[in-house]
């Protein structure tokens, strides 16, 4: 049987009373949301907590997706299964849909949440790669109801490490939107539900038949998910071919940092780069322009 | 600390220690032992139950997490002695061997039918995706809450039509003597 060494359980009535309660807890301290990462780690003895302060009633106030004009708004505590059932994110951003569909399984969707996807901050962690590539920004409250907002490459400072100090919290995720847009993920895993041997996130935006932009964020192949710039700088003004597909595929290939592991060799994990940033590529496109 | 929840309709209460997982706490707690509790990593499945309606791994919930919200064990299936639907799928169509699984498979089908009261194969299959069993190789649990999607329609489907005759009878009989419908 494994269970969690013994903590104390807090739960949590708004956001800024489980601030206060984390200033005065401190490190020894942690929120938990779905649990769906975090009980599994606390099992096997990987962390360790004094306190769990339990978030999950703040639904109401953290749950919420909010497509609008310029950029889609969403509450950190959204469930995965909302994401995946929701149209209007699936409208402006396509690629939540394809990530999800491949997160876990229905029943752990019903738990996990966006924020302690992106807080676990695992290197494989399939929305953390969708963030990435979207270009999202991460809306973090503190005491005082303080608020700052980083970019996906300021979040994540190292494998399962985030930018968030102990008292604050991961409120809310954004989302540019461009005109033009079309995004999609391309994920190959041991089995269904699993994390990724590699995957590839794109999102590309196009004016008149050519790429005006285009971002490509890659999961497992580095110490966190990696967006990589020389891939948008290679695509900007370019008409979107198969060729400028494989050339992008492989920048992706030499610009990861992949380890040989049981899910496969770095070699390997590098051809996976490369074929899935251009079929991801590809099909970013065939939605821009449908 | 002390925890209240309703399970399968009852109000529950009592002194757990918060690290209590609720799987642990239905069956050493309440010694609802239907629940089974298989791979403690959130991947087999056997562990499912509803919260709230919606089928969890109550392997990684805690039992505190569950306070003041309802909890559904495959004991809360059946009314009384009548067997749900899926229960009685799952025996039509062999939908169990050695049955480890079986429970878990039963409250997602369950849930399943409470949203989608006529899902196709690719659903059921969607929907038990993850949920392993290692005898059956999946294709009798399929057939199972295919059949109780189908009679569970059918048995609505009679009430509707009783229920309606009934109205029809009502205004057809207005002005003829009492008693005169069945």
């Amino acid at each position: 049987m494994q269970v969690p060494a013994p903590f104390e359980y807090e739960r949590a009535t708004s956001v800024d009373q489980a601030i206060g309660l984390m200033e005065r807890l401190g490190s020894t301290a942690r929120l938990i949301a779905g649990g769906h990462s975090l009980l599994p780690m606390m099992k096997l003895r990987l962390a360790n907590f004094d306190y769990l302060i339990d978030i999950n009633d703040l639904h109401a106030e953290l749950g919420y997706i909010e497509p609008g004009p310029d950029e889609v708004r969403i509450g950190a505590l959204t469930r995965h299964r909302e994401l995946l059932e929701s149209a209007g994110l699936a409208a402006a951003f396509p690629i939540f849909a394809d990530a999800e569909r491949v997160i876990a399984d229905p029943v752990v969707r019903n738990r996990g949440t966006l924020g302690g996807s992106l807080c676990q901050a695992d290197p494989s962690e399939d929305l953390s790669a969708v963030c990435t590539t979207l270009d999202a920004s991460c809306v973090i409250r503190g005491p005082g109801g303080a608020e700052r907002v980083v970019s996906m490459e300021e979040f994540h400072v190292g494998p399962y490490e985030t930018t968030v100090g102990d008292a604050e919290i991961l409120i809310e995720i954004r989302l540019p939107v461009r005109p033009g847009g079309g995004s999609a993920y391309e994920k190959v895993e041991r089995r269904a539900g699993d994390w990724a041997v590699v995957s590839a996130g794109a999102a590309v935006w196009l004016d008149g038949g050519a790429i005006v932009d285009a971002r490509v964020g890659l999961a497992a192949v580095g110490p966190n998910t990696t967006g990589i710039p020389e891939i948008s700088a290679a695509l900007r003004g370019r008409e979107p071919t198969e060729s400028l597909f494989e050339q992008a595929g492989a920048i992706a290939a030499r610009s990861c940092d992949p380890v040989t592991d049981q899910r496969g060799s770095a070699d390997y994990k590098r051809h996976l780069a490369a074929e899935l940033t251009k079929r991801a590529l590809r099909r970013a496109v065939e939605r821009a322009r449908s | 600390m002390q925890v209240t929840m309703t399970v399968n309709d009852v109000e529950v209460t009592r002194e757990i220690e918060g690290r209590l997982l609720l799987v642990h706490f239905l069956r050493d707690v309440l010694a609802l032992t239907g629940t089974h509790w298989g791979c403690d990593t959130s991947n087999c499945g056997t562990c499912v139950v509803l919260l709230d309606g919606e089928p969890v791994k109550s392997c990684t919930v805690l039992a505190a997490m569950a306070g003041g919200h309802a909890v559904r064990t495959v004991e809360g299936l059946a009314k009384g002695a009548e067997l749900d639907p899926i229960q009685q799928g799952f025996m039509q169509c062999h939908g169990l061997q050695c049955g480890f699984c079986t429970p878990g498979m039963m409250m997602t089908a369950r849930a399943l039918l409470n949203t989608n009261p006529d899902p196709t194969e690719a659903e059921i299959r969607e929907a038990i995706s993850g949920q392993i069993c290692r005898c059956t190789g999946y294709a009798t649990i399929v057939r199972s809450v295919r059949w109780a999607a189908v009679h569970e329609a059918a048995a609505a489907a009679r009430v509707t039509e009783t229920t309606e005759s009934a109205e029809a009878g009502e205004i057809a009989d207005a002005g003829q003597p009492a008693g005169s419908v069945a």
